[in-house]
């Protein structure tokens, strides 16, 4: 202790604080002491937990380097996608055939990049389709509660009951086998999976405070739906969609598998499997591998980008 | 409770109907009769309309939809169009035994080796186990069933033979068969078991029959696998369907002469009765399951209070 503060400490009263004690603080000191982390939004914070999840990651760099495949492959190579070399049947993968050779003679590589354009979009056409339909029922039948949802989810609850893949065959043999069609079928009982989750979800949220202020605010419905609502359900809603993506595409790849797919010359990976089925036991074990993989690293990938998000996106979860 | 059932009973009844009246309008709007087949050249239009006539295909559509409706209470589905010696109920007594055979066989693995791969990978929860047992069944759950099909029988049929090929007659042709179909069911029961198992492994109960020291094993067996099982028995009804339609899949490729090849043989040649026929009997076989689950879980799990349908 110096001479000073023994004064102060005798004499409170008489105490004149040096002027060395008036330093200016550091302005960089005063913001250590702040306990905060920098702020993130909900988005920024998922986006971050999902990339720590180097599962989920890789499904993710997987499927982007697929899409761009879908988009570029086919023009990666001389052929097309129905031209046939009948001489050049069945020929295991070479340099001029990268993923050999089906047995009318049709390039492997050039099919299977067009089946991941026919997969892709069946995969991506589905989950859209069932978020709008889902979306829009789920979030009436939700919002409006007592009668309507009564009567919306008891026409949910039939449909749910009706055996999905039946009713997606039934429908392709009606209609014949198109992509179109296909998609369709997909989504005509497909969206009741989504419908259900969005009820719950609104339904929970909708005695929140934040509904209720901008209800005594006399916000319209469909406002209130649009911006209050929706924006919060979008956690579960997303994981949805990433899992709808794998379960369309393996429908398609089934329905083709069972001559209910896309038609020749179009190629698409179910079709590809179909055709290869014979083949296997013949040796062309290149002509299943291809499309086989494919489906299956892509069901892989989406299904592990879902469960990445499903942690990701939950704010139970966040830190 | 009761009421529940007889209100479930009467709901499954409408979907019932409604299944097998969209079933009629769908094989009725197809354009074409089974008939005309441009490369039969032994048909023509005097015996068409007999056939047709023969078929009641040449009725209006309500008298058609009335015998519909009558063949389907009377469990009679009527002629094949396309194999004239066999009715639709002979197809359906071939081969229903064979693909319920091949398709219970397929759940049972499923669910046994589902839970115990779950429950393992509960216990060891971030162990290598655990990681073995989720990469198993994530693997299960991404590889279509007849990739793993024809996967199971260029390896183990045909490279190293230790297995026949196809068909169904002894125990070692079902090995393939079934698990192309049961590792699917199994990989989701898997994942479900193991994470309605680490929930209830930090329960309150857990943690007091552990202080009461009780053997692990009863510990997991008494308290811990009859909670953590609800959620599976829940499934169990997707799960069943999609063993069911996985059978047609399954069935083809392993020339299993069970229902599913007649369902998708019929697809293809637009043999209407036995489509119809399939289609109501399969979709009927679904729906009463579906109500039996739902029954049972009622039953298993007390907390949830069947009278009291309304809200969530």
């Amino acid at each position: 202790m110096d001479q000073q503060t023994k004064k102060m400490a005798q004499d409170p009263t008489s105490a004149e604080i040096p002027s060395d004690w008036l330093k200016p603080i550091n302005r960089d000191q005063l913001k250590q002491e702040d306990v905060v982390r920098p702020s993130l939004s909900y988005w920024q914070d998922a986006w971050q937990r999902l990339k720590k999840n180097k599962l989920a990651m890789s499904g993710l760099i997987f499927l982007i380097i697929l899409a761009i495949m879908a988009i570029f492959g086919p023009y990666m190579s001389p052929y097309t996608v129905g031209e046939q070399n009948l001489p050049n049947q069945n020929q295991a993968p070479s340099w001029s055939h990268w993923f050999g050779t089906d047995g009318l003679g049709r390039d492997v590589f050039t099919r299977t990049w067009y089946g991941a354009r026919i997969s892709l979009f069946v995969g991506l056409m589905a989950a859209l389709i069932d978020f709008f339909v889902g979306v829009i029922y789920g979030g009436i039948s939700g919002y409006k509660g007592g009668r309507t949802d009564n009567i919306l989810m008891r026409i949910i609850e039939i449909l749910y009951g009706l055996p999905y893949l039946l009713v997606v065959i039934l429908l392709l043999v009606v209609l014949g086998p198109s992509l179109l069609t296909i998609i369709l079928a997909l989504t005509v009982t497909g969206w009741v999976g989504m419908a259900r989750i969005v009820r719950g979800q609104v339904l929970q949220l909708k005695n929140y405070e934040f509904v209720h202020a901008s209800q005594s605010f006399g916000a319209k419905t469909s406002r209130i739906i649009k911006r209050n609502l929706l924006p919060n359900t979008m956690g579960p809603i997303i994981v949805q969609m990433t899992l709808t993506v794998p379960s369309a595409i393996f429908a398609e790849a089934f329905l083709s598998f069972l001559g209910l797919g896309v038609s020749s010359p179009y190629a698409s990976w179910g079709v590809m499997a179909n055709d290869a089925l014979t083949a296997i036991l013949s040796g062309h074990w290149w002509r299943l591998f291809f499309p086989a993989f494919f489906i299956s690293a892509t069901m892989f990938a989406f299904n592990v980008l879902g469960d990445g998000l499903q942690d990701a996106l939950d704010p139970k979860l966040r830190r | 409770m009761i009421k529940y059932i007889i209100k479930r009973f009467l709901m499954m009844l409408l979907t019932l109907w409604i299944i097998t009246t969209l079933t009629f309008i769908l094989m009725m709007s197809i354009p074409g009769s089974p008939f005309n087949d441009v490369s039969d050249k032994t048909s023509n239009e005097a015996v068409q309309a007999n056939l047709e006539s023969h078929f009641n295909l040449d009725k209006p559509m309500i008298v058609q939809y009335y015998y519909y409706l009558e063949s389907i209470v009377t469990l009679d589905f009527g002629p094949s169009i396309k194999k004239p010696n066999d009715t639709v109920n002979d197809l359906l007594g071939r081969g229903f035994p064979i693909s319920f055979e091949l398709g219970i066989i397929s759940i049972i693995v499923a669910i046994i080796s589902g839970i115990i791969l779950g429950v393992f990978a509960a216990l060891k929860h971030n162990g290598i186990i655990d990681y073995l047992a989720m990469s198993i069944a994530v693997l299960g759950i991404s590889i279509p069933n007849f990739v793993l099909a024809t996967f199971l029988i260029q390896q183990l049929a045909v490279n190293l033979e230790l297995l026949p090929v196809a068909t169904w007659k002894s125990p070692s042709h079902m090995i393939l068969p079934t698990i192309a179909l049961a590792t699917g069911p199994m990989a989701i029961i898997a994942r479900l078991t193991r994470s309605s198992m680490l929930e209830v492994l930090t329960q309150d109960y857990i943690k007091m029959a552990r202080a009461k020291g009780l053997a692990p094993y009863k510990i997991i067996i008494k308290h811990a696998l009859k909670n953590a099982l609800m959620p599976v028995v829940t499934i169990l009804g997707t799960l069943l369907a999609g063993i069911l339609t996985g059978t047609f899949v399954i069935e083809k490729i392993f020339a299993i002469p069970g229902m599913g090849q007649y369902f998708v043989e019929s697809i293809s040649q637009r043999d209407y009765p036995v489509i119809m026929g399939t289609t109501v009997f399969y979709s009927a076989f679904l729906i009463i399951m579906l109500f039996l689950v739902d029954i049972a879980y009622g039953v298993l799990d007390p907390r949830i209070k069947l009278h009291k349908e309304k809200g969530d």
